[in-house]
């Protein structure tokens, strides 16, 4: 089986405090350090495990700058077959619907049975991998956590819902999926399986070699933009703790006994 | 020589008869044991390679010690006092047993050295050797079958009971020496009856009492049981020789090379391969212990000499608490996997990986390394370096617990596992009210100071142990010392990154530490944290001294920079708790002891397990993130150990052994009965301030003021 996964990579929220800039443009990027966005990393691992069953092959794909290279050899240092680099000046600052039409663009050059993307991109919207299913005209099944494969062209795929419970739907390839985490086991990559994949090229494919029109990316393209970023006003009924670990931890208890939450 | 001869002479027509069979026999024992040494070198000479033919003498020393001298083997005292009396009575039978065996061949034979009056010495003792080893068998079937030592016991998830086993090579000893005794007596009663000089039978041994016995019986029946007990004793011999590679008892033969070839370097570990390059590693293929041949010769010959004694394991803290790890099992089944994958007939199975089969994955990750198993272990089994490469190859693999990985990838990007900002490191000095009394420099091209304070990630960002740093830091600037810390260039030492097998990673954090200490242009290292001192002090290369600050402590004390004043509350009982890492792994036992005692009104205990039989506290570093299968809390246990020898704070010297021991306390329920203390808080806490000379003057012109009224 031919799978693409498409993977980002994004300021890691355990790595990192994230704090805004002072004019509330952006956050604050100076000195964040970037990773792979953790659900794709899953999306990755279950690829891998399908095709180790039966057979093909992984590609990963990214849009972003050349620094994202560097996730994609982390997901080829896992074991995807093939990275590719999606970036073009005309990328840059396009929206949800921008990013899934360059995807698109790429699945439609090779022949893919499978796309996975992650559930949602730590500072994303989880909105790409539903349009882009939309765009291919490929069926589209969110939070999955659980994917086998029967008849060879079908898929039997799980997602939780309430209680704990999960609920089992049948899909026909190819189409796309949102893997939710927990679905595996990512297995773990260190510096020295990213350097044995340093020499492996990477192709870019741009605007041109992708045959994206100019019109349907980048901040021009963009139908939702970003107009500001604030700190919520503290609302009536929020106390904040300002003692040390153990004074806050001993009044949380007390609020909690307080309040009834404890019984 | 006399009556060697003549009891020679009797001897002769004995054993003529025999001597076809007797030479057989030793044709055949000698070639069955050759066959069976060379089918268990070969996974030897498949194995890895491993350097270990070095510094001769050092190695001779260690032969000295631990094997001739038994050194290990008191620290058990009922086992260990019984396997030194074996021990001395088979190397002073092995040139009986010999000379034996040729003189069934060769009925002359005496050897050389041992006629006349030295050879009635020898064999006085060797009746007595005989005996002595005999009884030691009585009393260890008798110990196996009635007292039966908890540490012998088989778990099921191990496999089968080794009783049968072990009984069955004891039986088979004490056979041996009653064949030789019964060998001996015959001769002595024979002499008695023809006359001849007196051949000594040593008084009350065993071959004096069976010739006590025999000495009534015909010639012939003594000729008969004479050629009986050579037989039986060339018989057993054989086959106790044949037999011993296939289980416990292997460490007769390979203990002298097992201590030999032993590691000599505490502390360290060993390289990923011996013979390739940090810069080379890039290209091996595979890396760490996948397989069984990705053992290393040595290691092979550990699980060969392993002698099932249960010590390692008695001793080890994850087998105490329920972990899945049992040091002793780790060798027991490697041994069982060799012996089954290289049999003595027909080819050598396929390799199969050992984790996931063998071992599982909770089993490799649950040691410590605290290295209470190799402390003990009267053999010098070696278990770190083991479990290190087993985890090398599960990192390799990628076969690592989520609860880890996410610590490791903070490492790789933040050089911390917590995943904070580098900024961030240097903020335990920033503290306000620290910051008055004491000013940390933070070391660059234009700051320089003699000495380095290494502080290392858990110290510099856990509220808790920022506290540990600075009353180092508060020591430091009392002895007068110049020192600074790197800050945000100190990365994390890696100790813990290079133990559980991530060694790329590791070797990144070490160059880059590297490079920060040498551009500091520091002459001394100084850390308070055990984990940082061993990797700076083995793990790194050509680095200024490095001392914990215990050390640092202890020396002001001796030479009077650092003086205490007496504990405000003297009816607290202190123990202090060993962290592994300082004592065992680099012997500091009896600083931070000299430390607590140079406190006025410090009482102190010691625990039922202390100093190199220190118990682990649960481990530092990546243990603390990783979730462990486990009946309860080691460092429960260790509290527990506080508490029964009737002390109420326990001191440390290490921010691990603190998280674990604080934590341990509430599990346990001792918060408020039970409190721990680091050593440089508690030091730091009763340093006697002398009032400094511009104090002095302020004090003396502040009299006046009172006094005059000004």
């Amino acid at each position: 089986m031919e799978i693409l996964v498409c993977v980002r990579s994004v300021p890691d929220t355990s790595d990192n405090e994230i704090a805004l800039n002072g004019n509330g443009t952006d956050i604050q990027r100076d000195e964040l350090v970037y990773s792979v966005n953790e659900p794709d990393n899953y999306a990755v691992e279950e690829a891998l495990q399908i095709v180790a069953k039966l057979g093909g092959s992984v590609t990963v794909a990214t849009v972003g700058t050349d620094e994202d290279e560097e996730v994609l050899r982390r997901e080829m240092a896992m074991g995807a077959d093939h990275g590719v680099l999606l970036a073009d000046q005309a990328f840059a600052n396009s929206d949800g619907r921008g990013i899934a039409a360059i995807l698109k663009s790429f699945v439609k050059k090779g022949h893919y049975d499978l796309v996975l993307t992650g559930v949602q991109a730590e500072d994303g919207a989880a909105q790409v991998g539903g349009m882009l299913a939309a765009m291919l005209d490929y069926p589209f099944a969110s939070l999955v956590n659980s994917i086998e494969v029967f008849d060879g062209s079908k898929l039997k795929v799980s997602r939780e819902i309430e209680g704990g419970n999960k609920e089992i739907s049948e899909i026909d390839l190819p189409c796309v999926l949102s893997i939710q985490t927990g679905i595996n086991e990512p297995r773990y990559v260190g510096m020295r399986g990213i350097r044995a994949v340093a020499s492996v090229p990477v192709p870019t494919y741009g605007l041109a070699e992708l045959g994206v029109e100019r019109e349907s990316v980048g901040p021009a393209a963009a139908k939702v933009k970003r107009v500001d970023y604030f700190v919520p006003t503290m609302g009536n009924g929020a106390e904040m703790l300002s003692g040390s670990r153990e004074e806050n931890a001993e009044r949380v208890l007390e609020l909690l006994a307080a309040k009834g939450g404890l019984k | 020589m006399v009556e060697a001869v003549q009891a020679s002479m009797q001897l002769a027509p004995w054993l003529a008869q025999g001597q076809t069979v007797f030479v057989a026999i030793h044709i055949l024992g000698v070639a069955c044991f050759a066959y069976i040494v060379a089918k268990r070198l070969v996974p030897m000479v498949r194995a890895e390679r491993d350097f270990r033919f070095d510094h001769p003498f050092a190695r001779l020393g260690k032969v000295l010690k631990f094997w001739l001298g038994q050194w290990k083997h008191p620290r058990y005292k009922t086992a260990g006092v019984m396997h030194i009396l074996i021990f001395a009575g088979f190397i002073l039978l092995a040139m009986r047993a010999f000379a034996v065996l040729i003189v069934g061949v060769s009925p002359g034979f005496v050897m050389p050295g041992l006629g006349g009056g030295t050879g009635h010495i020898y064999e006085i003792l060797t009746d007595y050797a005989a005996t002595v080893v005999f009884l030691c068998m009585i009393f260890a079937i008798v110990r196996r079958l009635v007292f039966k030592p908890a540490r012998y016991e088989v778990p099921a998830k191990f496999g089968k009971a080794h009783k049968a086993d072990a009984i069955f090579l004891l039986v088979l000893i004490a056979v041996l020496m009653l064949a030789d005794s019964l060998f001996e007596a015959t001769k002595a009663a024979a002499q008695v009856q023809t006359d001849q000089a007196i051949h000594f039978a040593a008084a009350f041994s065993l071959p004096w009492l069976l010739k006590v016995i025999l000495v009534s019986a015909s010639l012939a029946t003594l000729g008969k049981l004479c050629f009986a007990g050579y037989l039986a004793h060339e018989v057993t011999f054989y086959f106790l020789l044949c037999y011993r590679p296939f289980g416990i008892q292997f460490h007769v033969e390979t203990s002298l090379f097992n201590v030999y070839f032993s590691k000599l370097n505490r502390g360290t570990l060993k390289p990923v391969k011996w013979g390739v390059s940090d810069e080379q590693l890039a290209q091996v293929k595979s890396i760490g212990v996948k397989t069984f041949e990705d053992f290393t010769w040595k290691h092979m010959l550990d699980f060969y000499s392993c002698a099932d004694c249960g010590r390692c394991s008695d001793n080890c803290p994850a087998n105490a608490a329920g972990r899945p790890l049992s040091p002793r099992f780790l060798t027991i089944k490697a041994r069982d996997y060799a012996f089954q994958r290289y049999p003595m007939f027909g080819k050598a199975g396929n390799g199969t990986p050992l984790i996931g089969k063998l071992y599982s994955a909770d089993e490799i990750w649950s040691c410590t390394t605290c290295g209470a198993c190799e402390e003990e272990c009267p053999l010098l089994v070696e278990y770190i370096d083991k479990i290190v490469d087993l985890r090398r190859g599960m990192i390799d693999d990628g076969n690592v617990p989520q609860s880890l990985q996410k610590p490791l990838k903070a490492l790789e990007s933040r050089g911390n596992p917590y995943g904070k900002m580098e900024k961030k490191k240097g903020d335990w000095a920033r503290n306000e009210e620290f910051q008055q009394l004491c000013h940390i420099k933070t070391l660059d091209k234009k700051n320089g100071a003699d000495t380095l304070y290494f502080v290392d990630s858990i110290t510099a960002f856990d509220d808790r142990m920022q506290s540990i740093a600075r009353a180092t830091a508060k020591i430091l600037d009392h002895v007068g010392e110049n020192f600074g810390i790197l800050g945000a260039a100190e990365k994390d030492s890696g100790h813990e990154v290079r133990r559980f097998g991530e060694e790329t990673l590791f070797m990144a954090l070490r160059d880059h530490n590297i490079e920060a200490i040498k551009s500091s242009g520091v002459k001394k290292i100084v850390t308070a944290d055990p984990h940082a001192y061993n990797a700076l002090k083995h793990d790194y290369k050509d680095l200024p001294p490095v001392k914990h600050i215990s050390q640092v402590i202890a020396r002001g004390v001796e030479s009077g920079a650092i003086k205490f004043d007496p504990l405000e509350n003297s009816d607290n009982v202190y123990t202090y708790h060993d962290p592994c890492y300082l004592g065992r792994h680099n012997q500091v036992y009896d600083d931070p002891r000299a430390v607590l005692d140079a406190i006025p009104g410090l009482k102190r205990v010691e625990m039922r397990r202390s100093r190199d039989r220190s118990f682990c506290c649960g481990g530092g570093g990546l243990m603390l993130f990783y979730e462990p299968k486990e009946e309860q809390r080691i460092g429960v246990m260790r509290v527990q150990m506080a508490a029964e020898a009737g002390a109420n704070v326990i001191v440390t010297a290490c921010p691990f052994c603190m998280v674990n021991i604080e934590d341990a306390i509430k599990v346990a329920g001792l918060e408020g009965k039970m409190t721990a203390v680091d050593l440089a808080e508690l030091a730091e806490q009763q340093l006697a301030r002398e009032v400094t000379p511009a104090g002095v003057e302020e004090i003396s012109e502040l009299q006046p003021v009172g006094t005059t009224g000004r």
